[in-house]
């Protein structure tokens, strides 16, 4: 069934032989299974408790750190430009609270005005990486913090002079620009409750897993067509696929789109479930603690499957719960735990960087000789 | 129809007012198998440029004559067009995706699609790849190309070998292909493999599609060729059957190598340099140079002498030099008048009054953007303090440069060598070729060597310029006894200036020749084989 292993988390399959070299190879997910293992144990809360704030959090944030799948196979490394997705889809959601659309509706009326502003920003993600070849990551990092720019600037400053705004009770006593608080009251939980089960002492927000579910089984669908085997081709060489005669520049345009669009659903998603939009915040860490997630489930600059984004995404969410209270009962303070997960999350992302860049410069260098 | 699916015709073409190709013919029947042999600058490439439509001809200003594919004129805009209209070609270096199996490597952009629902909507891209008949069909070209492997296997493990078979069974999969051309396959293949390998282009051939051969092995060309075109100098010399009893592999060889090399009369030397006076010794000499290694080379060089060093691109002539002077990793023994010279390390060599000028004059011999006085003085400065004076009061002081003195010497230069330029003060970059080499002597110069090694020294420089270095050379050598090591693409440079040549082929040293050797021996040396002594 997963001929190309996309829901595969170890590259290969274990046995007695290479089991050492698998070890050393998934060493992050590892050593995250040990740290969550110890962080749970001391937490002392119970199991139920536990579980509860896991399945709500890997329903929120899965489809974020999904969304960095394809431009890994495409390789263009982990989408640090995922926060302008974030943008887009927080400008459909202003648009939905500034309408008061309630209901499902305006949580389908939000993706609809995010969906071409994330298509346009893409495509000029897409522009730019083309120029900074070699460099996407940084160059999709620094995009992200320019484009911060321009979103403050439209809604700090655009609202109520250039963008006529009539909720009044959203913008600031000035009469222009947002308040830095947005209540998503009419959509708040909308999906999450659509479909909410009982599994035991358990809330199970169905019809938002069923969307990651969704994007899960699409990703699984794009690999078997002509523009996911594209999409592949250029992820490992980019010069051999030129010479084949594949459109690289395009298929990394469409890639960067592709996740892009996700970006913008992915925040959607994310703030129904939260209720409150930060207007100038809540964008900030997305990337960040997607791309965090995503390398703790195995995953590199250059190869990330379905599989390493839910594992990720389970690990380093239950590290996030846990951490505050075993840092209470451990060492008498929750800001401790607090601030070691923020700091485990960027330990994280720098060491697979430094890792991804030692070992391109050791197969550069293979190649030469 | 005339009977041939290629015909090119009285191609010509210049870069940059330089000839490379002059009146060049070549035709090619169906199911012939065509030899196309020559040195490195021969023009092979860029024929083979022009046949593809390679950007590279496009954007130097295009090319005069006339190319006729399956019997219609034709001028492709780009290997893309070349390759739709039914041309194939083998690459030297591989074009695989390595985390491809061998299969989607086969079928790599041409994959065999299935419809679906959204394919309807969102166009053609979103059609899922067959697979069934990915493995069918690949299965049929590796069959072909005789190579039984599983096509499911990932390429990035395969031996070198098969790759080079994966690429073929490739070309063969293509629909329609009416010409192949396969630059040079056997160049890393081993024995076994390249037989191999000769039997799938005859099957090839034998079903109807034309092949155009590019080889340095000669012996493979006449056992697998109907007919060999040999080009020097950008002309073709003669096209042969091999079926004639006059081609042999000598015949080609001479034919390859062979114009006249006039050796003017260089002054004779008091006492001419002999094996009773060595100067340096290399032995062993391994390099890690890529693309130019070096696997053992061993020589002597008599005090005075100017030594050639020849071979085709590639086989590790060049690495030679730059192992000695400590640029890459070298192995082995270098040791100068009985002293031994530390590897891997250039400061050593210069220490024994060794001194090198590289190929790769742009990158690592000049600093482009600084002054003629700067290039000249800065080497002598760093290994031998030269051109420095001390600052300072009583014992306390620093070294600085002096640059009074550094400008005397480089006006000294700019004189002697007859560098043409502006002053001292102009910088490198503004300069010709020719007056860019003079500078990078000039500062060799500067650290008084006994030993001068020379890479390439007439590459990228116009016709004139080039004799008027050559004969540089050979002033330093006759006046100063200067002991030069050039290292040389150009046989004829070599055959020209040198008292002995040493060709270097797969990065061993082949045969020791006297420039007054046969062309026929020059030419079998550079192939790999060292001619019987009668």
């Amino acid at each position: 069934m997963d001929k190309h292993g996309v829901f595969r988390v170890f590259s290969k399959r274990i046995t007695k032989e290479n089991f050492k070299s698998i070890l050393v190879q998934n060493i992050v997910p590892i050593m995250f299974v040990i740290l969550c293992l110890v962080a749970v144990r001391w937490s002392g809360k119970p199991l139920a408790f536990l579980l509860q704030e896991v399945v709500f959090r890997m329903s929120r944030n899965s489809f974020l750190v999904l969304s960095l799948v394809i431009p890994v196979m495409a390789g263009l490394g982990l989408n640090f430009g995922l926060v302008i997705g974030a943008m887009a889809g927080q400008a459909g959601l202003i648009f939905v609270a500034a309408r008061q659309i309630p209901g499902v509706l305006g949580l389908l009326t939000a993706c609809l005005v995010a969906l071409p502003l994330a298509l346009g920003l893409g495509y000029m993600i897409g522009r730019i990486m083309n120029m900074a070849r070699g460099r996407e990551m940084i160059a999709g990092m620094i995009l992200g913090f320019f484009m911060n720019g321009v979103y403050q600037l439209v809604f700090l400053f655009g609202i109520g002079t250039v963008i006529p705004f009539s909720n009044k009770s959203m913008i600031l006593p000035s009469g222009i620009g947002l308040r830095n608080t947005v209540e998503l009251g009419t959509i708040r939980w909308v999906l999450d409750e659509l479909l909410m089960v009982r599994i035991g002492p358990v809330r199970v927000p169905l019809a938002t897993l069923a969307l990651s579910a969704v994007l899960e089984v699409l990703i699984t669908w794009l690999y078997r067509t002509k523009l996911g085997q594209d999409i592949r081709a250029i992820g490992q060489d980019m010069r051999v696929s030129q010479v084949a005669g594949i459109q690289v520049d395009r298929t990394r345009i469409v890639a960067m789109m592709i996740s892009t669009v996700l970006g913008a659903f992915g925040q959607i998603i994310f703030l129904q479930n939260i209720g409150t939009l930060n207007v100038y915040d809540s964008h900030g860490q997305i990337a960040t603690f997607a791309i965090a997630a995503i390398l703790v489930g195995g995953a590199t600059v250059s190869r990330a499957t379905v599989g390493q984004a839910l594992l990720g995404t389970f690990l380093f969410h239950l590290l996030f719960i846990v951490s505050p209270y075993a840092g209470q009962n451990l060492l008498g303070s929750a800001q401790v735990g607090e601030y070691f997960r923020v700091f485990v999350a960027y330990a994280i992302i720098a060491v697979s960087l430094a890792l991804h860049s030692m070992q391109r410069a050791r197969a550069q260098a293979a190649q030469k000789h | 129809m005339s009977g041939y699916v290629l015909e090119m015709h009285g191609i010509t073409k210049d870069y940059y007012g330089n000839r490379v190709l002059n009146d060049v013919t070549l035709k090619v029947k169906p199911g012939e198998i065509h030899g196309l042999v020559g040195e490195n600058g021969a023009g092979k490439s860029t024929l083979m440029n022009i046949l593809f439509g390679m950007p590279v001809i496009h954007n130097t200003g295009g090319f005069q004559g006339k190319i006729r594919f399956r019997g219609a004129e034709t001028v492709f805009d780009s290997p893309r067009q070349a390759l739709e209209s039914g041309i194939g070609m083998v690459h030297q270096e591989f074009m695989l995706i390595p985390g491809f199996t061998v299969a989607e490597n086969i079928k790599l952009n041409r994959e065999p699609l299935r419809d679906t629902l959204l394919a309807k909507l969102a166009g053609r891209r979103m059609k899922r790849l067959d697979w069934p008949k990915i493995v069918s069909d690949s299965k049929a070209a590796l069959n072909m190309v005789g190579l039984g492997i599983d096509e499911m296997l990932p390429v990035a493990g395969l031996p070198v070998g098969y790759m080079q078979f994966v690429e073929i069974a490739r070309e063969v999969d293509k629909q329609g292909v009416k010409l192949l051309v396969f630059d040079e396959p056997t160049a890393l293949l081993t024995e076994t493999e390249s037989e191999q390998l000769l039997s799938s282009v005859r099957t090839i051939a034998a079903s109807g599609v034309a092949v155009i051969f590019i080889s340095h092995r000669l012996d493979e060309v006449l056992s697998i060729c109907d007919s060999v075109t040999v080009m020097r100098d950008g002309e073709v010399v003669t096209t042969m059957s091999t079926s004639d009893q006059d081609t042999t592999i000598d015949r080609i060889a001479e034919l390859m190598v062979g114009r006249e090399v006039k050796r003017p009369d260089y002054p004779k030397r008091a006492k001419e340099p002999g094996d009773d006076d060595i100067v340096l010794t290399v032995e062993d000499l391994k390099v890690d140079m890529p693309g130019e290694e070096v696997h053992g080379v061993t020589l002597r060089v008599r005090r005075g002498e100017i030594l050639g060093i020849g071979g085709l691109a590639g086989q590790g002539k060049i690495g030679i030099s730059n192992g000695i002077m400590g640029v890459y990793p070298a192995q082995g023994r270098v040791a100068k008048d009985g002293i031994e010279i530390p590897l891997n390390d250039p400061g050593q060599a210069y220490k024994q009054k060794l001194a090198f000028l590289s190929e790769d004059r742009k990158n690592v011999g000049l600093i482009l953007d600084r002054s003629i006085e700067y290039n000249i003085s800065v080497v002598a400065t760093l290994v031998k303090s030269m051109f420095q004076k001390t600052l300072g009061v009583g014992p306390v002081g620093i070294r600085v440069r002096d640059k009074k003195s550094a400008r005397e010497f480089a006006a000294g230069m700019i004189s002697e060598l007859d560098i043409r330029c502006t002053g001292p003060g102009q910088l490198v970059r503004r300069l010709s070729g020719g007056n860019q080499q003079k500078v990078c002597i000039a500062r060799a110069l500067a650290l008084d060597p006994e030993i001068l090694l020379v890479s390439e020294p007439t590459r990228g420089i116009d016709v004139g310029a080039k004799q008027r270095i050559l004969d540089l050379l050979v002033s330093l050598n006759r006046e100063k006894g200067m002991t030069i090591i050039l290292t040389s693409s150009e046989l004829a440079e070599l055959r020209m200036v040198c008292d002995r040549i040493a060709v270097i082929y797969g990065g061993r040293l082949v045969d020791m020749l006297s420039p007054d050797d046969s062309n026929a021996r020059f030419g079998m040396a550079m192939s790999g084989r060292r001619a019987e002594v009668q």
